[in-house]
């Protein structure tokens, strides 16, 4: 949000309840920014009612009390594009943390406001058109390098009626000094802005067909998500989410991750701090944080800025969508956005619906996924944002309305299972209950790009996973031993796969990233555990001779085996699967 | 100062009056009875000519002809280093007869949140001297890690085990004293006698000395329960960030913080949230249990141990829930272990410490510290199961190595976990624990664990000396 607003009207404050203030005597219109008291206070009309205007305040409003001044910009909710915001972090209405640290210290004061990207500094600008070129919404008219990552394109704004370069400049600008000149006499600069909560233009969405490949067995494996798709990961509290969502901001094989700290922890989005500028990313080598926008409006930071960074994230994604590069933006939590709504409509007074939510609660929802996609832009390049929302529904209880409503949106369900949790079994990922739309759409990229019989090997694995369940049912009541020695057998092959490849270690630095064709192998040599096992038990050899080898147990270990070594380590324990095995017949 | 007598409605904890002048909220209010009594409250909403005010003291007494002061202030708590050693009110004020308090400075009490990007990764072990905490779930300086208990449960007694043995242990033996921990500890409604018990262990053991006691009995104003951890937390943090000291904050009993939450908002005829609480409970929660932390530059830390009591052993509880979803992990309290004798009665399994993984390893803890807790926790959570099982179809029925797992459980439980609450272990004392249990399985069992490290830790006889145990 940049602070140059004119201000159109001046009212004053008629209450103060909490993040919510009414004004009256203010000309304005929903949605607007104002001014709010003494202190400047940023807020939002979320209502206006005859002379009374009611707002949402994006700070503490203690001590501010009627009587004080409201000021209008007469403008929307809007957040500064530009070069400058990766590698930064901010807060739900994109004031820069560091820059607000540095005028107010540890703790955050209010009525500071900064604009979202450094007006300041220079960036070195290259042309990418010439004087005579005719240029339209969304086309590319230069670049700068923004971070070793990621080269930052220069668009043409989305509403731009277009026209004939007729200036054109190239070396070192600021984001509010002109690049280009059109002969509509329209200036461009590297600076726009963007409201919130209106989706940027596109020519289309279309059917993603790409995986977002995560480096997490489970997803990669069982439940893919695409490029351009919609996840949700439910789950109970400490179950996994923040780790989940972290793996993939660390891992997945997009170009740009915006991820969102949505009323959850300060010290998460620290560690996300302190970690990401160390750590590669798998695809480049360059830091992480290189590709990396954080945005940050913790538990404890204002309920209303809560609201509004959901949407001040996705507004970033898409910009870097227009420019063609796929996103991927999580939010964690979206249960956190959802209480912010329930909050400040309580606070108004507005008919509750289910469980005090907002009847529009669904609707919101729908509309922030709607906003994810793979995409042709304006300029004819292809873009996209997956969007991954964590759920913390009360009691772990999936019954509940944002739960219920997410679920009837995404395509992509991760259920958290505090039983799974309990046992350390993690990710804590259920893989009954989970399911991904996109598995069949996304096979043949990995059939071409690592092995063509992916579909086939999953589809073992699951059939494996279901009859261990129905087995289950069994064992509760009599006992393992009381199996037939083949069901016995195909319990330990599934406890295999739980084990050596659903299993995936988030905090080891090997096991938190498996590349597809490493999770491929690693099914592989236990499918060749359980082909041989099954020839020795035709051949007669005991269940428990066959479970005893002790090549069998050094499956387990190949997540944390090296992407340079697991080739060879599996072939080798599969080579001594078979010699053990078939020494006992 | 003006005064005003026009309250309108006095209704549960809220005072409703009409004035003339702009009112800020959140600004604290006086309230005079004609008897000469003052009773304190804070500003809820303030419009235009009417505000409504949550009164802390309870309203008996309070009626149309009492008078009204607005002090043109939020609530403040003052603070200063000589605040050691005293025991106050629930409102801040001194109730142990020492002489007045000289105020360093007056600090909001509401406190503002920390800016993300000051604060520092929490990563400094703490030693509790609790295997179950120490082993499986590390506290680490900066972290808030409550503990859910239940009613009857003895939370006061780890509690207090852990004030008096907390201690980071490579700077004891540096700096001697320095690794000591000042304690904040909030009592909010407990009973006269729970207070006394934490009072006579910090009277006994030298702790008062460095302790701030701020008491809330079970008979004070339930509204003051809204105040007291905010007066806690501001001590704490004036301690910690401009006194470096390191701040251990217990506050006792969460739940009936959260019921003084849901009577106001029961008297302000809010819509409730889940079982007749605030829809706000979790941002409100959120602005005490974010109040711990490091802050990157400053010598001190805020570490806290909430306590709550979940009503029925129900940990969906919107009270239990709604602080996990906050705090960076949970002790967990079991009444079967407790009535089995386990002290303390702490069921592993669901605890847990989030801030673990950074804390310990090579340097900070020990080396096979992160393996260690993985494999205990994978072998009792597997033993666990099969006592359901066991119950059905008798323990012949289960293989050889079901029969090991169950074993491990009952072993861990009674002497990994059942320790007392006078005993003191060090990290490596837990961890030589750890490993004498899990060598009852064999190496290839232990599949969580670096083969490295087995080496190296491994007790070779271990099995053989069960065995032994088991024929006599
Ligand atoms: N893949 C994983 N590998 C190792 N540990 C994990 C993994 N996933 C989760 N954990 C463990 O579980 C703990 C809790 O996970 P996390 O913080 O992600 O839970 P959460 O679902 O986000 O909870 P909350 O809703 O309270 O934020 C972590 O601190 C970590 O110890
Ligand atoms: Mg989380």
């Amino acid at each position: 949000m940049s602070q140059a607003e004119a201000i159109t009207d001046t009212g004053e404050i008629e209450s103060v309840s909490g993040p919510v203030v009414t004004a009256t005597d203010l000309d304005a219109q929903m949605n607007d920014v104002v001014y709010v008291g003494d202190e400047g206070l940023m807020g939002e009309v979320i209502e206006i009612e005859g002379d009374i205007t009611t707002i949402q305040v994006y700070e503490e409003t203690s001590g501010i009390g009627p009587g004080e001044p409201v000021e209008n910009t007469g403008e929307p909710l809007t957040v500064d594009l530009g070069p400058g915001m990766l590698d930064s972090i901010y807060d739900g209405v994109q004031r820069p943390l560091d820059v607000l640290e540095d005028e107010m210290g540890a703790f955050l004061d209010r009525g500071v406001d900064a604009p979202g990207i450094d007006l300041e500094k220079e960036w070195e600008f290259e042309p990418a058109v010439e004087e005579g070129d005719e240029v339209e919404a969304g086309d590319v008219v230069g670049s700068v390098d923004e971070t070793v990552s990621i080269e930052h394109k220069v668009l043409v704004p989305p509403n731009s009626e277009g026209g004939e370069v007729v200036s054109v400049e190239s070396g070192s600008f600021t984001v509010e000094e002109t690049v280009v000149e059109l002969d509509t006499g329209e200036e461009i600069q590297m600076h726009q802005e963007w409201p919130v909560r209106r989706q940027r233009p596109t020519v289309e969405k279309q059917t993603p067909t790409e995986p977002l490949v995560s480096g997490q067995r489970i997803l990669d494996g069982l439940f893919p998500l695409a490029k351009g798709g919609t996840a949700a990961i439910p789950g109970p509290f400490g179950s996994g989410k923040t780790v989940t969502q972290q793996s993939l901001a660390k891992f997945a094989d997009a170009d740009i991750v915006v991820y969102i700290g949505c009323g959850e922890r300060g010290n998460e989005m620290t560690e996300v701090i302190e970690d990401f500028p160390e750590l590669p990313d798998p695809q480049t080598g360059n830091p992480l944080m290189a590709r990396t926008c954080l945005i940050a409006n913790t538990s404890n930071m204002p309920v209303a800025a809560r609201e509004s960074c959901i949407y001040t994230g996705i507004t970033i994604g898409e910009y870097y969508r227009d420019m063609g590069y796929d996103v991927a933006l999580m939010a964690d939590s979206t249960s956190r956005w959802a209480e912010a709504m329930r909050e400040i409509s309580s606070r108004l007074e507005e008919m509750p619906g289910e469980e005090g939510y907002p009847a529009y609660l669904a609707a919101r929802l729908s509309q922030f996924y709607e906003r994810a996609g793979y995409f042709e832009n304006q300029n004819g390049s292809e873009g996209s944002i997956s969007v991954i929302g964590a759920v913390s529904p009360p009691g772990g209880d999936f019954s509940e309305p944002v739960t219920q409503n997410t679920l009837r949106i995404v395509k992509t369900f991760w259920a958290l299972d505090s039983d799974l949790a309990e046992r350390r079994h993690f990710p804590a990922i259920n893989w009954d209950e989970s399911y991904s739309l996109y598995k069949d759409q996304l096979d043949p990229y990995f059939e071409e790009n690592v092995v063509d019989d992916w579909s086939e090997q999953r589809q073992w694995a699951v059939d494996i996973l279901d009859e261990e369940a129905e087995l289950e049912e069994i064992v509760q009541l009599v006992g393992k031993d009381a199996l037939p020695e083949d069901q016995q057998l195909t319990l330990e092959v599934a406890r295999y796969i739980r084990e050596a490849w659903l299993q995936q270690n988030a905090l080891h630095d090997v096991d938190r990233y498996c590349p597809p064709e490493k999770t491929y192998a690693i099914l592989s040599g236990i499918k060749s555990f359980h082909d041989e096992a099954f020839e020795a038990l035709d051949a007669g050899v005991p269940v428990d001779e066959i479970t005893a080898i002790d090549a069998a147990p050094r499956l387990n270990r190949l997540g944390t085996t090296p992407d340079d070594e697991y080739e060879e380590e599996v072939e080798e324990i599969e080579q001594q699967i078979s010699e053990q095995l078939r020494e006992l017949y | 100062m003006k005064e005003y007598q026009t309250i309108t409605e006095v209704s549960g904890p809220l005072v409703y009056v009409e004035t003339d002048e702009p009112i800020g909220y959140d600004e604290i209010v006086e309230i005079e009875t004609p008897d000469g009594e003052v009773k304190r409250g804070q500003v809820l909403e303030s419009s235009q000519g009417f505000v409504a005010i949550q009164v802390f003291e309870g309203t008996e007494g309070i009626g149309q002809d009492a008078s009204v002061r607005f002090l043109g202030e939020t609530l403040k708590m003052p603070v200063t280093e000589d605040l050691l050693g005293r025991v106050l009110d629930g409102s801040g004020n001194p109730i142990d007869g020492g002489p007045d308090i000289v105020p360093d400075e007056r600090l909001d009490i509401v406190g503002e949140a920390i800016n993300p990007h000051a604060r520092e990764y929490p990563e400094e072990f703490i030693q509790t001297g609790v295997s179950a905490i120490d082993g499986m779930n590390t506290l680490v300086r900066g972290q808030k890690l409550p503990i859910f208990s239940g009613s009857g449960l003895p939370h006061s007694d780890l509690a207090l085990q852990i004030a008096r043995q907390a201690s980071v242990p490579e700077e004891e033996e540096a700096e001697g004293e320095d690794s000591e921990f000042a304690v904040v500890f909030g009592a909010m409604g407990i009973t006269a006698e729970e207070a006394n018990e934490f009072m006579e262990d910090f009277e006994r053991t030298g702790a008062l000395e460095r302790s701030v006691v701020f008491m809330n009995l079970a008979d004070d104003p339930a509204v003051e329960r809204t105040v007291t951890p905010r007066m806690a937390l501001t001590t704490a943090e004036y301690l910690a960030f401009e006194k470096d000291y390191h701040v251990l904050v217990i506050l006792t009993d969460m739940t009936n913080y959260c019921e003084a939450l849901r009577e106001i908002g029961a008297a302000r005829e809010e819509v409730p949230g889940r079982r007749g609480y605030p829809g706000y409970m979790y941002t409100d929660l959120a602005q005490l249990y974010e109040r711990a932390g490091r802050i990157e530059g400053r010598e001190g830390s805020v570490t806290q141990i909430p306590i709550l009591t979940m009503p029925g052993d129900d940990d969906t509880h919107p009270i239990p829930d709604l602080t996990g979803y906050i705090t960076e992990g949970q002790i967990m309290m079991n009444r079967d272990l407790n009535s089995q004798g386990v002290t303390p009665p702490v069921n592993v399994l669901p605890s847990l410490s989030r801030l673990m993984d950074d804390g310990i390893g090579e340097g900070l803890t020990r080396d096979d510290h992160g393996d260690v807790s993985d494999q205990l926790y994978a072998a009792y959570a597997e033993g666990e199961e099969l006592r359901d099982l066991v119950n059905i179809v008798g323990r012949e029925a289960l293989s050889e190595r079901d029969n090991r797992y169950l074993d491990f459980a009952d072993r861990f439980e009674e002497e990994f976990v059942d320790q007392g609450f006078r005993t003191s272990r060090s990290i490596d004392e837990t961890l030589d624990l750890g490993w004498e249990l899990l060598s009852m399985f064999p190496k290839a069992e232990l599949n969580r664990v670096d083969e490295d490290l087995i080496e190296e830790y491994y007790v070779e006889d271990a099995a053989s000396e069960e065995e032994a145990a088991a024929a006599d």
